[in-house]
């Protein structure tokens, strides 16, 4: 943020797309370095955090996974709530959750924030040779909707972190969503308890 | 659809979200329905679309009120206390990282027709006209008693037994006049009548000590905190919870039926032509309209404002009790106000809610004296809501079912359901001490 290089702006990126198509393997790729051939919805972890430096600036992504609450299309408005970026993710190989990566995109449009960064991630790109989606049709539906596209690989690792550092690229400067005045933080702390009252 | 699971959990207001985040955490199987298709049932926060459809039959909402998203209005709104059971609970499952909070700015309490802020402070208590001077000095002692009064120190009871004397006792002992017994009562301890005077004073004391911890948590006007976006956000968080450690959301499944066994027993639940089985099923009273009953009723009134509540130093946020003994009433009324400035309604706009205990056949004109406090109302949307309890326990019929939601303007009785649900189906007491972030840092 201006005048603080220090502090890293925070960003909340939220992942969307169909139950299969990669998005926990994405995160855990990105945060951890890691892969999973048979990756066990997510238990416990769906909210990461990871800073990454472009430019002269830093920025905490903390990054919610839908924690399987889009299996019955049954994610909450917080879920959206305040994101200063999204990636809508397919898999390469399945027509079906390409379709439904463009009505998830259509979601985030309902939500009425021009800020937002969106990105299409075209995933499973080491699986090319079951490849039902070429790569020009999902960039140029990506052009047409003000998403940047790109295909990557969650098992190779292909692409994974150049995704999130162009989103950190596009953010705008000045942190999305400001704290409000007033706005408290709850902890284990007892913030003021060493100030003790003796009347009401 | 058709597989097993511990748990099915039907509704997702407040209390079933809590049970639901607090049971996957467990390990167990959950699987969570809501025949709604939204999150919060009768906890949720609504925009003007929904807001319209349940009041106003799906009339179009006047434009000048601004952006359908810009509104998410309480239907049972409450504040939070800030050293309540919520909160802990809340930070017991680190929950709060969803959320953000905003402390309430102003404490109020209406006597002899006037309205007087709850003093927050030693400073305020002398300078405020609600007590006179000799009458603050007793109050003064006793309110060095309650703070001193420690359970587990004998020495700090002062020979009182407080299982025992009764809070009227209490009072006496430290010649308490009538006006400064109702404002303690009432305001501080939020006891809704006054059938607290004649039982043990220990509960009582104890309310007083989390009012007066509440405000010295975040140092503000009022003990009171309030989610940004409404208190809609509280079920979605726990929901998230749930999900997080493995539980299957479901939204939008009108027709869930639960399914018993020839004994009776819950053993599943039907929806769209299948069953999803399960060893016992939690839920809110609409889903098990057989196995409850009334218990009371109340009548809540949420007003749509273009300027803060009068003589509340144009806050943001407020709360406002009055007292039964002032209005002749059994019961207290309460006023509770946000604004625009909680993510809650458009630009300039604030919400206040008026409710009370219904005692009489024409509940919204017993909601005079709060709607009097508003000044002028452009929006008022009224509401008659049953309030049901269930009829067993859950322990024969496999069938855990909540309260309905009170009155009450903090979510301290939610809570003591939501803690007895949760012993009633796992057999455990849930722990809600904070963990102690030296212990865990200094490892
Ligand atoms: N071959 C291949 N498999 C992947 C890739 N990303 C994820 N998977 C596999 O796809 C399955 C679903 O992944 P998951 O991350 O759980 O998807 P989610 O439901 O979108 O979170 C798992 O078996 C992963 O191992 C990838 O890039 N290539
Ligand atoms: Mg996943």
């Amino acid at each position: 943020m201006a005048g603080n290089p220090s502090a890293p702006m925070q960003a909340k990126l939220v992942l969307l797309g169909d139950m299969g198509t990669g998005k926990s393997s994405l995160v855990l790729r990105f945060v951890k370095g890691q892969f999973f051939e048979y990756q066990e919805s997510t238990i416990g972890a769906a909210f990461l955090t990871q800073t990454v430096s472009v430019n002269d600036t830093t920025v905490k992504f903390e990054i919610w996974d839908t924690a399987g609450q889009e299996r019955y299309h049954s994610l909450a408005p917080m879920y959206y709530r305040g994101a200063a970026a999204a990636i809508v993710v397919y898999d390469i190989t399945s027509t079906d959750s390409f379709n439904r990566a463009k009505s998830w995109v259509r979601e985030l449009q309902r939500q009425g924030n021009p800020a937002l960064v969106m990105a299409l991630a075209g995933n499973k790109s080491d699986k090319s040779d079951e490849r039902k989606i070429p790569a020009e049709e999902a960039s140029a539906y990506a052009d047409e909707n003000g998403l940047f596209f790109m295909e990557t690989s969650a098992k190779t690792a292909a692409n994974v972190n150049e995704l999130f550092y162009e989103i950190a690229r596009k953010l705008p400067k000045a942190a999305p969503t400001p704290a409000p005045a007033g706005g408290i933080v709850l902890n284990n702390q007892q913030n003021a308890q060493k100030k003790k009252s003796t009347c009401c | 659809m058709n597989e097993e699971y511990d748990v099915i959990v039907l509704g997702t207001g407040l209390k079933e979200c809590i049970i639901s985040g607090l049971l996957s955490v467990d390990g167990l199987k959950v699987l969570h329905m809501d025949r709604n298709g939204y999150y919060g049932g009768e906890s949720a926060s609504l925009n003007l679309t929904q807001l319209y459809e349940q009041f106003r039959g799906g009339a179009e909402p006047p434009k000048e009120l601004g952006a359908n998203r810009d509104f998410n209005v309480d239907l049972v709104p409450k504040f939070m206390m800030a050293n309540g059971k919520l909160v802990k609970a809340l930070v017991h499952t680190d929950v709060t990282k969803y959320l953000e909070f905003k402390a309430v700015d102003g404490s109020y309490v209406f006597k002899q027709q006037k309205i007087f802020k709850v003093p927050s402070n030693d400073a305020e208590a002398l300078k405020s006209p609600l007590m006179g001077l000799f009458e603050k000095r007793r109050a003064r002692s006793f309110f060095i008693y309650v703070q001193d009064y420690e359970l587990d120190e004998p020495k700090t009871h002062k020979g009182h037994d407080l299982t025992k004397m009764t809070m009227a006792e209490l009072f006496k002992k430290f010649g308490l006049e009538e006006g400064t017994i109702d404002f303690i009562g009432h305001a501080l301890a939020l006891h809704r009548d006054d059938s607290y005077l004649a039982q043990p004073a220990l509960p009582t004391v104890m309310a007083i000590k989390l009012y007066k911890d509440s405000m010295a948590r975040f140092d503000t006007g009022s003990p009171y905190i309030y989610p940004l976006y409404g208190l809609g956000e509280l079920p979605q968080a726990f929901a998230r919870l749930s999900a997080v450690y493995g539980g299957t959301y479901m939204l939008n499944t009108p027709d869930a039926e639960v399914v018993y066994d020839e004994a009776g027993v819950a053993c599943g639940v039907s929806h769209g032509g299948q069953t999803a089985k399960c060893k016992m099923v939690v839920g809110d009273p609409g889903y098990f309209p057989e196995k409850v009953k009334k218990v009371s009723q109340v009548v809540r009134a949420i007003c749509f404002m273009d300027h803060p509540i009068p003589n509340t130093s144009d806050s943001y946020s407020a709360q406002i009790i009055l007292p039964q003994k002032q209005l002749n009433r059994q019961s207290d009324i309460y006023v509770l106000s946000c604004s625009f400035a909680h993510n809650v309604a458009g630009k300039n706009t604030w919400i206040a809610s008026v409710c009370t205990t219904v005692e009489t056949s024409d509940p919204e004109s017993e909601l005079g004296p709060g709607l009097a406090l508003l000044g002028s109302i452009k929006e008022k949307f009224v509401k008659v809501s049953d309030v049901f309890a269930p009829k067993e326990d859950g322990q024969t019929d496999k069938c855990f079912i909540s309260c309905g939601y009170d009155a009450t303007t903090h979510f301290e009785t939610t809570m003591v359901d939501v803690l007895d649900m949760y012993t009633r189906i796992t057999g455990k007491v849930l722990d809600l001490t904070e963990k102690d972030p030296s212990q865990i840092e200094g490892q």
